[in-house]
Protein backbone atom coordinates (compact mmCIF):
# COMPACT_ATOMS: atom_id res chain seq x y z
CA UNK A 1 0.00 0.00 0.00
CA UNK A 2 1.74 3.16 -0.98
CA UNK A 3 0.96 6.21 1.09
CA UNK A 4 0.60 9.02 -0.78
CA UNK A 5 1.01 11.88 1.32
CA UNK A 6 3.81 13.98 1.68
CA UNK A 7 7.39 12.81 4.14
CA UNK A 8 6.83 15.67 7.09
CA UNK A 9 10.30 17.61 6.51
CA UNK A 10 12.02 19.04 9.86
CA UNK A 11 13.24 22.41 9.28
CA UNK A 12 16.00 22.57 11.00
CA UNK A 13 17.54 18.90 11.19
CA UNK A 14 16.36 16.62 14.40
CA UNK A 15 19.76 16.71 16.53
CA UNK A 16 20.32 12.64 16.63
CA UNK A 17 19.84 11.57 20.48
CA UNK A 18 21.41 8.24 21.79
CA UNK A 19 18.91 5.70 22.81
CA UNK A 20 18.75 4.89 26.66
CA UNK A 21 18.34 1.15 28.01
CA UNK A 22 19.52 0.36 31.22
CA UNK A 23 18.56 -1.63 34.65
CA UNK A 24 16.31 0.02 37.13
CA UNK A 25 18.27 1.97 39.30
CA UNK A 26 18.56 0.52 42.79
CA UNK A 27 15.78 1.53 45.11
CA UNK A 28 16.25 0.76 48.18
CA UNK A 29 17.49 4.31 49.23
CA UNK A 30 13.89 4.98 49.95
CA UNK A 31 13.17 2.10 52.45
CA UNK A 32 10.39 0.11 52.66
CA UNK A 33 7.78 0.14 49.51
CA UNK A 34 5.22 0.00 51.00
CA UNK A 35 4.61 0.22 55.10
CA UNK A 36 2.01 0.24 57.46
CA UNK A 37 1.12 3.68 59.15
CA UNK A 38 1.87 4.34 62.93
CA UNK A 39 -0.90 4.00 65.00
CA UNK A 40 -1.45 7.69 65.43
CA UNK A 41 -1.29 8.42 61.60
CA UNK A 42 -4.02 5.65 61.34
CA UNK A 43 -6.19 7.23 63.94
CA UNK A 44 -6.14 10.46 62.47
CA UNK A 45 -7.39 8.66 59.32
CA UNK A 46 -10.34 7.60 61.12
CA UNK A 47 -13.28 9.24 60.53
CA UNK A 48 -15.24 8.46 63.46
CA UNK A 49 -12.43 9.30 65.79
CA UNK A 50 -11.94 13.02 64.54
CA UNK A 51 -15.67 13.31 64.84
CA UNK A 52 -15.56 12.46 68.68
CA UNK A 53 -12.69 14.51 68.80
CA UNK A 54 -15.09 17.05 68.01
CA UNK A 55 -17.82 16.42 69.99
CA UNK A 56 -14.96 16.09 73.12
CA UNK A 57 -13.93 19.34 72.43
CA UNK A 58 -17.54 20.53 72.49
CA UNK A 59 -18.53 19.06 75.32
CA UNK A 60 -16.20 20.70 77.67
CA UNK A 61 -16.59 23.93 76.12
CA UNK A 62 -19.73 23.53 77.57
CA UNK A 63 -19.58 22.13 80.94
CA UNK A 64 -16.93 25.09 80.99
CA UNK A 65 -19.21 27.71 79.74
CA UNK A 66 -22.28 26.44 81.87
CA UNK A 67 -20.19 26.75 84.92
CA UNK A 68 -18.66 30.08 84.56
CA UNK A 69 -22.30 31.38 83.62
CA UNK A 70 -23.85 29.77 87.19
CA UNK A 71 -27.07 29.58 85.56
CA UNK A 72 -28.60 26.35 85.98
CA UNK A 73 -32.33 27.30 85.16
CA UNK A 74 -31.23 28.75 81.67
CA UNK A 75 -28.32 27.22 80.90
CA UNK A 76 -27.58 24.01 82.80
CA UNK A 77 -24.19 22.34 82.83
CA UNK A 78 -23.53 19.35 81.10
CA UNK A 79 -23.49 16.95 83.64
CA UNK A 80 -26.46 18.07 84.88
CA UNK A 81 -28.17 17.28 81.61
CA UNK A 82 -26.54 13.75 81.52
CA UNK A 83 -28.26 12.97 84.73
CA UNK A 84 -31.26 13.82 84.07
CA UNK A 85 -30.89 12.15 80.34
CA UNK A 86 -29.53 8.93 82.40
CA UNK A 87 -32.26 8.84 85.26
CA UNK A 88 -35.27 9.27 82.63
CA UNK A 89 -33.40 7.02 80.30
CA UNK A 90 -33.27 4.22 83.55
CA UNK A 91 -36.78 4.89 84.64
CA UNK A 92 -38.00 4.00 81.23
CA UNK A 93 -39.63 7.36 80.64
CA UNK A 94 -37.61 8.72 77.51
CA UNK A 95 -37.69 5.03 75.73
CA UNK A 96 -41.43 5.14 76.42
CA UNK A 97 -41.81 8.53 74.76
CA UNK A 98 -39.46 7.92 72.03
CA UNK A 99 -41.61 4.96 71.45
CA UNK A 100 -44.89 6.97 71.35
CA UNK A 101 -43.10 9.17 68.83
CA UNK A 102 -41.85 6.35 66.82
CA UNK A 103 -45.34 5.00 65.93
CA UNK A 104 -46.83 7.97 64.10
CA UNK A 105 -43.04 8.81 62.08
CA UNK A 106 -43.21 5.27 61.07
CA UNK A 107 -46.91 5.00 59.88
CA UNK A 108 -46.15 8.67 58.19
CA UNK A 109 -42.92 7.59 56.72
CA UNK A 110 -44.36 4.15 55.38
CA UNK A 111 -47.50 5.99 53.82
CA UNK A 112 -45.25 8.73 52.32
CA UNK A 113 -43.23 6.49 50.64
CA UNK A 114 -45.68 4.11 49.05
CA UNK A 115 -47.42 7.53 47.81
CA UNK A 116 -44.26 8.69 46.52
CA UNK A 117 -43.81 5.12 45.00
CA UNK A 118 -47.17 5.13 43.25
CA UNK A 119 -46.48 9.16 41.87
CA UNK A 120 -43.36 9.11 40.64
CA UNK A 121 -44.05 5.55 38.50
CA UNK A 122 -47.27 7.22 37.48
CA UNK A 123 -44.82 9.83 36.62
CA UNK A 124 -42.26 7.78 34.70
CA UNK A 125 -44.52 5.98 32.14
CA UNK A 126 -46.91 8.87 31.11
CA UNK A 127 -46.13 12.61 30.28
CA UNK A 128 -49.27 13.34 32.11
CA UNK A 129 -47.92 11.73 35.37
CA UNK A 130 -45.07 13.46 34.73
CA UNK A 131 -46.79 17.05 34.62
CA UNK A 132 -48.94 15.97 37.31
CA UNK A 133 -45.90 15.25 39.85
CA UNK A 134 -43.93 18.18 38.75
CA UNK A 135 -46.56 20.43 39.43
CA UNK A 136 -47.49 19.31 42.87
CA UNK A 137 -43.64 18.68 44.35
CA UNK A 138 -42.98 22.64 42.96
CA UNK A 139 -46.28 23.26 44.64
CA UNK A 140 -45.60 21.26 47.74
CA UNK A 141 -42.09 21.13 48.51
CA UNK A 142 -41.66 24.52 49.29
CA UNK A 143 -44.86 24.43 51.79
CA UNK A 144 -43.69 23.52 55.59
CA UNK A 145 -45.08 20.58 56.47
CA UNK A 146 -46.11 21.98 59.99
CA UNK A 147 -48.14 24.95 58.21
CA UNK A 148 -50.35 22.08 57.41
CA UNK A 149 -51.09 21.05 61.26
CA UNK A 150 -53.79 23.84 61.45
CA UNK A 151 -55.73 22.40 58.70
CA UNK A 152 -55.13 18.73 59.74
CA UNK A 153 -56.31 19.25 63.65
CA UNK A 154 -59.41 20.38 61.87
CA UNK A 155 -59.84 17.50 59.12
CA UNK A 156 -58.56 14.79 61.84
CA UNK A 157 -58.89 15.88 65.38
CA UNK A 158 -56.13 15.38 68.22
CA UNK A 159 -54.44 12.81 67.72
CA UNK A 160 -51.94 10.12 65.54
CA UNK A 161 -53.81 10.90 62.04
CA UNK A 162 -53.12 14.47 62.21
CA UNK A 163 -49.48 13.66 62.81
CA UNK A 164 -49.59 11.31 60.38
CA UNK A 165 -50.89 13.85 57.82
CA UNK A 166 -48.32 15.93 58.25
CA UNK A 167 -45.51 13.48 58.39
CA UNK A 168 -46.81 12.08 55.26
CA UNK A 169 -46.98 15.59 53.62
CA UNK A 170 -43.10 16.23 54.68
CA UNK A 171 -41.77 12.97 53.32
CA UNK A 172 -43.83 12.44 50.34
CA UNK A 173 -42.49 15.64 48.05
CA UNK A 174 -38.32 15.25 49.30
CA UNK A 175 -38.36 11.53 48.33
CA UNK A 176 -40.70 12.05 45.37
CA UNK A 177 -38.43 14.54 43.92
CA UNK A 178 -34.98 12.61 44.30
CA UNK A 179 -36.83 10.05 43.39
CA UNK A 180 -37.71 11.38 39.78
CA UNK A 181 -34.47 13.05 39.21
CA UNK A 182 -32.76 10.11 39.98
CA UNK A 183 -35.09 8.16 37.05
CA UNK A 184 -34.14 10.79 34.88
CA UNK A 185 -30.43 10.13 35.29
CA UNK A 186 -30.38 6.55 34.48
CA UNK A 187 -27.92 6.44 31.20
CA UNK A 188 -29.96 5.62 28.23
CA UNK A 189 -28.30 2.31 27.68
CA UNK A 190 -29.18 0.45 30.65
CA UNK A 191 -32.73 1.61 30.32
CA UNK A 192 -32.53 -0.07 26.64
CA UNK A 193 -31.01 -3.01 27.47
CA UNK A 194 -33.54 -3.20 30.25
CA UNK A 195 -36.36 -2.83 27.52
CA UNK A 196 -34.08 -5.53 25.17
CA UNK A 197 -35.22 -8.05 27.55
CA UNK A 198 -39.02 -7.04 27.08
CA UNK A 199 -39.68 -5.24 30.43
CA UNK A 200 -42.31 -2.83 30.48
CA UNK A 201 -44.26 -0.81 33.01
CA UNK A 202 -43.82 -1.44 36.73
CA UNK A 203 -41.49 -4.72 35.92
CA UNK A 204 -39.59 -1.82 34.41
CA UNK A 205 -39.41 0.33 37.06
CA UNK A 206 -38.87 -2.31 39.49
CA UNK A 207 -36.08 -4.03 38.07
CA UNK A 208 -33.88 -1.10 36.02
CA UNK A 209 -35.22 2.52 37.63
CA UNK A 210 -35.59 1.66 40.98
CA UNK A 211 -31.86 -0.03 41.38
CA UNK A 212 -30.64 1.91 38.74
CA UNK A 213 -31.51 5.31 40.62
CA UNK A 214 -30.81 4.04 44.16
CA UNK A 215 -28.36 6.51 45.08
CA UNK A 216 -30.38 9.63 44.57
CA UNK A 217 -33.29 7.36 46.27
CA UNK A 218 -31.62 6.45 49.15
CA UNK A 219 -30.98 10.39 49.38
CA UNK A 220 -34.24 11.34 49.34
CA UNK A 221 -35.04 8.65 52.00
CA UNK A 222 -32.39 10.63 54.26
CA UNK A 223 -34.17 13.92 53.40
CA UNK A 224 -37.32 12.81 54.08
CA UNK A 225 -36.14 11.17 57.42
CA UNK A 226 -35.08 14.20 58.86
CA UNK A 227 -38.38 16.35 57.50
CA UNK A 228 -40.68 13.93 59.10
CA UNK A 229 -38.46 13.97 62.69
CA UNK A 230 -38.29 17.46 62.52
CA UNK A 231 -41.97 18.13 61.74
CA UNK A 232 -42.97 15.51 64.16
CA UNK A 233 -40.86 16.95 67.31
CA UNK A 234 -42.09 20.38 65.80
CA UNK A 235 -46.23 19.18 65.95
CA UNK A 236 -45.51 17.13 69.07
CA UNK A 237 -44.91 20.57 71.04
CA UNK A 238 -48.01 21.75 70.23
CA UNK A 239 -50.38 19.37 71.49
CA UNK A 240 -48.28 15.75 72.24
CA UNK A 241 -49.90 12.58 70.49
CA UNK A 242 -53.31 12.41 71.87
CA UNK A 243 -54.63 14.42 74.50
CA UNK A 244 -52.89 12.58 77.48
CA UNK A 245 -49.74 11.36 76.51
CA UNK A 246 -47.02 12.55 73.90
CA UNK A 247 -43.66 11.80 72.63
CA UNK A 248 -40.11 13.40 72.98
CA UNK A 249 -41.42 16.53 71.20
CA UNK A 250 -44.19 16.87 74.86
CA UNK A 251 -41.67 15.76 76.62
CA UNK A 252 -39.55 18.91 76.02
CA UNK A 253 -42.57 20.80 76.42
CA UNK A 254 -43.61 19.52 79.59
CA UNK A 255 -40.27 20.15 81.04
CA UNK A 256 -40.26 23.42 80.19
CA UNK A 257 -43.81 23.92 82.03
CA UNK A 258 -42.21 22.68 84.71
CA UNK A 259 -38.84 24.53 84.28
CA UNK A 260 -36.85 21.74 84.32
CA UNK A 261 -34.20 23.22 82.37
CA UNK A 262 -32.01 19.95 82.28
CA UNK A 263 -34.98 17.68 81.20
CA UNK A 264 -35.36 20.23 78.36
CA UNK A 265 -31.61 19.54 77.61
CA UNK A 266 -32.13 15.86 77.96
CA UNK A 267 -35.34 15.57 75.47
CA UNK A 268 -33.58 17.81 72.45
CA UNK A 269 -29.97 15.91 73.56
CA UNK A 270 -32.35 12.42 72.94
CA UNK A 271 -33.99 13.81 69.91
CA UNK A 272 -30.45 14.55 68.17
CA UNK A 273 -29.52 11.21 69.13
CA UNK A 274 -32.41 9.75 67.38
CA UNK A 275 -31.78 11.34 64.51
CA UNK A 276 -27.92 10.73 64.77
CA UNK A 277 -28.66 6.86 65.21
CA UNK A 278 -31.03 6.78 62.22
CA UNK A 279 -28.33 8.43 60.31
CA UNK A 280 -25.56 6.46 61.04
CA UNK A 281 -26.76 3.35 62.03
CA UNK A 282 -29.40 2.40 59.37
CA UNK A 283 -28.92 4.75 56.25
CA UNK A 284 -25.08 3.96 56.82
CA UNK A 285 -26.09 0.18 56.86
CA UNK A 286 -27.98 0.20 53.84
CA UNK A 287 -25.38 2.45 51.82
CA UNK A 288 -22.97 0.28 52.73
CA UNK A 289 -24.97 -2.42 51.40
CA UNK A 290 -25.77 -1.33 48.52
CA UNK A 291 -24.60 1.75 46.29
CA UNK A 292 -20.99 0.98 47.98
CA UNK A 293 -21.00 -2.14 47.15
CA UNK A 294 -22.22 -1.35 43.69
CA UNK A 295 -19.31 1.39 43.13
CA UNK A 296 -22.19 3.64 42.92
CA UNK A 297 -20.92 5.84 45.01
CA UNK A 298 -17.37 6.17 46.99
CA UNK B 1 -22.36 7.28 -9.28
CA UNK B 2 -22.36 4.14 -11.80
CA UNK B 3 -20.43 2.25 -9.54
CA UNK B 4 -23.52 3.01 -6.61
CA UNK B 5 -25.79 2.11 -8.94
CA UNK B 6 -24.34 -1.51 -9.97
CA UNK B 7 -23.77 -2.34 -6.26
CA UNK B 8 -27.14 -1.42 -5.15
CA UNK B 9 -28.73 -3.09 -7.74
CA UNK B 10 -26.34 -6.23 -6.54
CA UNK B 11 -28.19 -5.75 -3.26
CA UNK B 12 -31.45 -5.98 -4.40
CA UNK B 13 -30.44 -9.23 -6.34
CA UNK B 14 -29.17 -10.89 -3.89
CA UNK B 15 -32.11 -10.22 -1.47
CA UNK B 16 -34.49 -11.87 -3.51
CA UNK B 17 -32.65 -14.65 -4.73
CA UNK B 18 -32.14 -16.39 -1.07
CA UNK B 19 -34.88 -16.74 0.50
CA UNK B 20 -34.38 -19.97 3.06
CA UNK B 21 -31.90 -18.37 5.68
CA UNK B 22 -32.28 -14.79 5.35
CA UNK B 23 -32.71 -13.95 8.79
CA UNK B 24 -33.02 -10.07 9.10
CA UNK B 25 -34.70 -8.42 6.08
CA UNK B 26 -34.65 -4.54 6.01
CA UNK B 27 -36.86 -2.91 3.32
CA UNK B 28 -36.57 0.50 2.15
CA UNK B 29 -36.60 1.78 5.81
CA UNK B 30 -36.88 5.53 6.56
CA UNK B 31 -35.85 6.65 10.02
CA UNK B 32 -36.13 9.89 11.58
CA UNK B 33 -35.95 11.16 15.07
CA UNK B 34 -36.66 14.35 17.07
CA UNK B 35 -34.25 16.33 18.68
CA UNK B 36 -35.52 19.16 20.41
CA UNK B 37 -35.04 22.19 17.55
CA UNK B 38 -34.91 19.42 14.83
CA UNK B 39 -36.43 16.53 12.66
CA UNK B 40 -33.57 14.81 11.78
CA UNK B 41 -33.63 12.15 8.94
CA UNK B 42 -31.25 9.49 9.67
CA UNK B 43 -31.90 6.80 7.13
CA UNK B 44 -34.04 6.93 3.87
CA UNK B 45 -34.71 3.89 1.81
CA UNK B 46 -32.30 1.67 3.06
CA UNK B 47 -32.29 -1.92 2.20
CA UNK B 48 -30.04 -4.96 3.22
CA UNK B 49 -30.53 -8.45 3.86
CA UNK B 50 -28.62 -10.03 6.39
CA UNK B 51 -28.38 -14.01 6.07
CA UNK B 52 -28.05 -16.75 8.36
CA UNK B 53 -24.40 -16.60 10.14
CA UNK B 54 -23.65 -13.64 8.75
CA UNK B 55 -21.18 -11.15 9.89
CA UNK B 56 -22.83 -8.43 8.91
CA UNK B 57 -21.16 -4.84 9.41
CA UNK B 58 -23.05 -1.26 9.17
CA UNK B 59 -20.32 1.26 8.48
CA UNK B 60 -20.22 4.55 8.01
CA UNK B 61 -19.21 7.80 8.60
CA UNK B 62 -21.20 9.69 11.93
CA UNK B 63 -24.28 11.24 10.80
CA UNK B 64 -24.96 8.10 8.35
CA UNK B 65 -27.50 6.76 11.25
CA UNK B 66 -26.33 3.34 11.17
CA UNK B 67 -26.83 3.28 15.29
CA UNK B 68 -30.68 4.47 14.38
CA UNK B 69 -30.47 1.40 11.83
CA UNK B 70 -29.27 -0.73 14.51
CA UNK B 71 -31.93 0.15 17.22
CA UNK B 72 -34.55 0.12 14.48
CA UNK B 73 -33.75 -3.56 14.25
CA UNK B 74 -33.85 -3.61 17.53
CA UNK B 75 -37.13 -2.51 17.49
CA UNK B 76 -36.27 0.78 20.20
CA UNK B 77 -37.20 3.17 16.94
CA UNK B 78 -40.11 2.46 14.74
CA UNK B 79 -39.70 3.04 10.76
CA UNK B 80 -41.36 5.92 9.24
CA UNK B 81 -41.79 4.11 6.10
CA UNK B 82 -40.85 0.33 4.77
CA UNK B 83 -40.14 -2.38 7.36
CA UNK B 84 -37.75 -4.64 9.14
CA UNK B 85 -38.78 -8.26 9.35
CA UNK B 86 -36.58 -10.22 11.54
CA UNK B 87 -36.70 -13.99 11.38
CA UNK B 88 -40.32 -13.85 9.63
CA UNK B 89 -41.80 -11.20 12.13
CA UNK B 90 -41.95 -7.86 11.38
CA UNK B 91 -40.67 -6.18 14.33
CA UNK B 92 -42.99 -3.57 16.44
CA UNK B 93 -41.09 -3.50 20.14
CA UNK B 94 -37.73 -4.37 21.42
CA UNK B 95 -37.11 -8.13 22.36
CA UNK B 96 -34.78 -10.75 23.51
CA UNK B 97 -34.59 -12.30 19.61
CA UNK B 98 -32.63 -9.05 19.27
CA UNK B 99 -30.16 -9.20 21.92
CA UNK B 100 -28.58 -5.84 21.56
CA UNK B 101 -24.86 -5.21 23.05
CA UNK B 102 -24.15 -1.10 23.47
CA UNK B 103 -20.64 1.07 23.54
CA UNK B 104 -20.94 2.57 27.02
CA UNK B 105 -19.90 0.28 29.98
CA UNK B 106 -23.26 1.39 31.96
CA UNK B 107 -25.32 -0.89 30.14
CA UNK B 108 -24.34 -3.31 32.58
CA UNK B 109 -26.23 -3.18 35.64
CA UNK B 110 -23.80 -1.95 38.34
CA UNK B 111 -26.15 -3.67 41.27
CA UNK B 112 -25.50 -6.94 40.10
CA UNK B 113 -22.86 -9.29 39.84
CA UNK B 114 -21.34 -10.89 36.19
CA UNK B 115 -23.52 -14.26 37.16
CA UNK B 116 -26.42 -12.07 38.20
CA UNK B 117 -26.41 -9.80 35.42
CA UNK B 118 -25.89 -12.54 32.45
CA UNK B 119 -29.16 -14.18 34.52
CA UNK B 120 -31.14 -11.44 34.36
CA UNK B 121 -32.46 -11.44 30.65
CA UNK B 122 -33.03 -15.34 30.99
CA UNK B 123 -35.05 -14.63 34.24
CA UNK B 124 -36.90 -11.74 33.15
CA UNK B 125 -37.62 -12.74 30.01
CA UNK B 126 -38.80 -16.26 30.93
CA UNK B 127 -36.86 -18.12 28.19
CA UNK B 128 -34.64 -20.66 30.06
CA UNK B 129 -35.57 -21.24 33.91
CA UNK B 130 -33.99 -23.33 36.99
CA UNK B 131 -31.22 -26.14 36.23
CA UNK B 132 -31.32 -25.08 32.48
CA UNK B 133 -30.84 -21.31 32.86
CA UNK B 134 -27.73 -21.89 35.62
CA UNK B 135 -25.63 -23.89 33.00
CA UNK B 136 -26.21 -21.39 30.55
CA UNK B 137 -25.01 -18.64 32.69
CA UNK B 138 -21.93 -20.80 33.65
CA UNK B 139 -21.48 -21.84 30.39
CA UNK B 140 -21.66 -18.08 29.05
CA UNK B 141 -19.22 -16.81 32.08
CA UNK B 142 -16.94 -19.66 30.85
CA UNK B 143 -17.26 -18.68 27.00
CA UNK B 144 -15.69 -15.54 27.77
CA UNK B 145 -13.48 -16.59 30.29
CA UNK B 146 -14.24 -14.77 33.14
CA UNK B 147 -15.24 -17.94 35.85
CA UNK B 148 -12.86 -16.13 38.28
CA UNK B 149 -15.06 -12.97 38.36
CA UNK B 150 -18.45 -14.37 38.71
CA UNK B 151 -19.30 -13.12 41.27
CA UNK B 152 -17.72 -9.60 41.55
CA UNK B 153 -19.35 -6.40 40.72
CA UNK B 154 -19.25 -4.31 37.34
CA UNK B 155 -17.29 -1.52 38.56
CA UNK B 156 -14.62 -3.93 39.84
CA UNK B 157 -13.95 -4.87 36.13
CA UNK B 158 -12.03 -3.46 33.65
CA UNK B 159 -13.43 -2.48 29.77
CA UNK B 160 -12.73 -4.89 28.07
CA UNK B 161 -13.90 -7.61 31.14
CA UNK B 162 -17.06 -5.49 30.94
CA UNK B 163 -17.38 -5.73 27.11
CA UNK B 164 -17.32 -9.23 27.26
CA UNK B 165 -20.16 -9.86 30.12
CA UNK B 166 -22.22 -7.69 27.54
CA UNK B 167 -21.27 -9.90 25.02
CA UNK B 168 -22.28 -13.24 27.14
CA UNK B 169 -25.20 -11.85 28.37
CA UNK B 170 -26.48 -11.25 24.98
CA UNK B 171 -25.24 -14.51 23.44
CA UNK B 172 -26.59 -16.55 26.19
CA UNK B 173 -30.42 -15.96 25.10
CA UNK B 174 -29.67 -17.13 21.66
CA UNK B 175 -31.03 -14.35 20.11
CA UNK B 176 -32.19 -14.37 16.11
CA UNK B 177 -29.18 -11.93 15.84
CA UNK B 178 -26.85 -9.89 18.28
CA UNK B 179 -27.03 -6.28 17.73
CA UNK B 180 -23.64 -4.92 18.13
CA UNK B 181 -23.62 -0.76 18.50
CA UNK B 182 -20.22 -0.06 18.35
CA UNK B 183 -19.36 -2.46 21.15
CA UNK B 184 -15.55 -2.27 21.08
CA UNK B 185 -15.12 2.32 20.63
CA UNK B 186 -14.83 2.84 24.30
CA UNK B 187 -11.73 0.10 24.71
CA UNK B 188 -8.08 1.12 24.29
CA UNK B 189 -6.68 -0.11 21.31
CA UNK B 190 -4.40 -3.14 22.49
CA UNK B 191 -7.91 -4.32 24.40
CA UNK B 192 -9.80 -3.81 21.37
CA UNK B 193 -8.05 -5.99 19.13
CA UNK B 194 -8.11 -8.67 21.44
CA UNK B 195 -11.95 -8.58 21.75
CA UNK B 196 -12.14 -8.60 17.91
CA UNK B 197 -10.33 -11.84 17.83
CA UNK B 198 -12.00 -13.17 20.80
CA UNK B 199 -15.26 -12.19 18.88
CA UNK B 200 -14.55 -14.08 15.91
CA UNK B 201 -13.11 -16.97 17.86
CA UNK B 202 -16.59 -17.32 19.68
CA UNK B 203 -18.40 -16.63 16.45
CA UNK B 204 -16.11 -19.98 15.25
CA UNK B 205 -17.70 -22.04 17.63
CA UNK B 206 -21.34 -20.81 17.35
CA UNK B 207 -21.95 -19.33 14.14
CA UNK B 208 -24.76 -16.98 15.61
CA UNK B 209 -25.40 -14.39 13.04
CA UNK B 210 -24.26 -10.27 14.39
CA UNK B 211 -25.49 -7.29 13.15
CA UNK B 212 -21.79 -5.37 13.75
CA UNK B 213 -21.87 -1.76 13.72
CA UNK B 214 -18.73 0.57 13.88
CA UNK B 215 -16.96 3.58 11.87
CA UNK B 216 -13.35 1.87 11.47
CA UNK B 217 -12.35 0.35 8.25
CA UNK B 218 -10.01 -1.85 9.53
CA UNK B 219 -12.51 -3.37 12.19
CA UNK B 220 -15.17 -3.85 9.87
CA UNK B 221 -12.83 -5.93 7.45
CA UNK B 222 -11.78 -7.70 10.29
CA UNK B 223 -15.19 -8.42 11.86
CA UNK B 224 -17.09 -8.65 9.10
CA UNK B 225 -17.93 -10.76 6.44
CA UNK B 226 -20.29 -8.81 4.73
CA UNK B 227 -20.32 -5.23 4.61
CA UNK B 228 -22.85 -2.34 4.24
CA UNK B 229 -21.42 1.00 3.26
CA UNK B 230 -23.74 3.74 4.43
CA UNK B 231 -23.29 7.14 2.92
CA UNK B 232 -24.27 10.28 5.67
CA UNK B 233 -26.84 12.64 5.89
CA UNK B 234 -29.46 10.43 5.53
CA UNK B 235 -27.69 7.69 5.77
CA UNK B 236 -28.52 5.67 2.47
CA UNK B 237 -27.17 2.40 0.72
CA UNK B 238 -23.48 3.22 -0.89
CA UNK B 239 -22.32 -0.77 -1.54
CA UNK B 240 -22.45 -3.77 0.36
CA UNK B 241 -19.19 -5.63 -0.22
CA UNK B 242 -18.04 -8.96 0.51
CA UNK B 243 -14.88 -9.45 3.42
CA UNK B 244 -15.23 -12.97 4.53
CA UNK B 245 -11.61 -14.29 3.84
CA UNK B 246 -10.17 -11.08 5.55
CA UNK B 247 -8.45 -11.40 9.37
CA UNK B 248 -6.54 -9.02 11.74
CA UNK B 249 -3.55 -11.31 10.58
CA UNK B 250 -4.02 -10.16 6.63
CA UNK B 251 -3.69 -6.38 7.69
CA UNK B 252 -0.61 -6.30 5.71
CA UNK B 253 -1.66 -8.54 2.66
CA UNK B 254 -2.34 -6.53 -0.40
CA UNK B 255 -6.01 -7.43 -0.44
CA UNK B 256 -6.69 -6.04 2.73
CA UNK B 257 -5.17 -2.96 1.67
CA UNK B 258 -7.08 -2.51 -2.07
CA UNK B 259 -10.39 -3.57 -0.05
CA UNK B 260 -9.49 -0.86 2.61
CA UNK B 261 -8.52 1.70 -0.13
CA UNK B 262 -12.14 0.89 -1.82
CA UNK B 263 -13.87 1.57 1.12
CA UNK B 264 -12.03 4.75 2.07
CA UNK B 265 -13.04 6.09 -1.78
CA UNK B 266 -16.55 4.66 -1.45
CA UNK B 267 -16.92 6.65 1.95
CA UNK B 268 -15.18 10.12 1.03
CA UNK B 269 -15.34 9.76 -3.04
CA UNK B 270 -17.69 12.88 -3.29
CA UNK B 271 -20.76 11.55 -5.34
CA UNK B 272 -22.88 14.87 -6.04
CA UNK B 273 -25.60 13.54 -3.02
CA UNK B 274 -28.00 15.82 -4.04
CA UNK B 275 -29.52 13.43 -6.34
CA UNK B 276 -28.65 10.66 -3.87
CA UNK B 277 -32.19 8.39 -5.13
CA UNK B 278 -29.91 6.23 -7.68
Amino acid sequence: MTVTAPPIMFDPPRRRRPEIVQEPIDASGIGDVQRELAFWEWLLNNQAFRRVLVLAVLLVTWEAYARWADSPLLFPTFSETARAFLQDLLNGTLLDRTLTSLRPLALGYAGGLVLAGILTTFAVLSRVGADVLSTLTSMFNPLPAIALLPLALMWFGLGTPSLVFVIIHSVLWAVALNTLTGFRSVPETLRLSGRNCGLRGVRYVAYVLVPAAFPAILTGLKIGWAFAWRTLVAAELVFGVSSRSGGLGWYVFEARAEMDTPKVFAGLFSVILIGLLVESVIFRAIEYRTVQRWGMQN
Amino acid sequence: MDLAVADEAGCGELGMDVVGDEIVQVRDVTLQYKTPQHLVTATYKVSCTVERGDRYVILGPSGCGKSTLLKAVGGFIRPVSGRIVVNGREVVAPGPDRMMVFQEFEQLMPWKTVRENIRFPMWATGKYRGRDAEERVEQAIAKVNLTKFADVYPHMLSGGMKMRVAIARAMALEPDVLLMDEPFAALDALTRRQMQDELLLLWEQLRFTMLFVTHSIEEAIIVGSRILILSPHPGRVRAELDSDLLRYADVDSSEFGALSKRIHGLLFEKVDSAGGAA
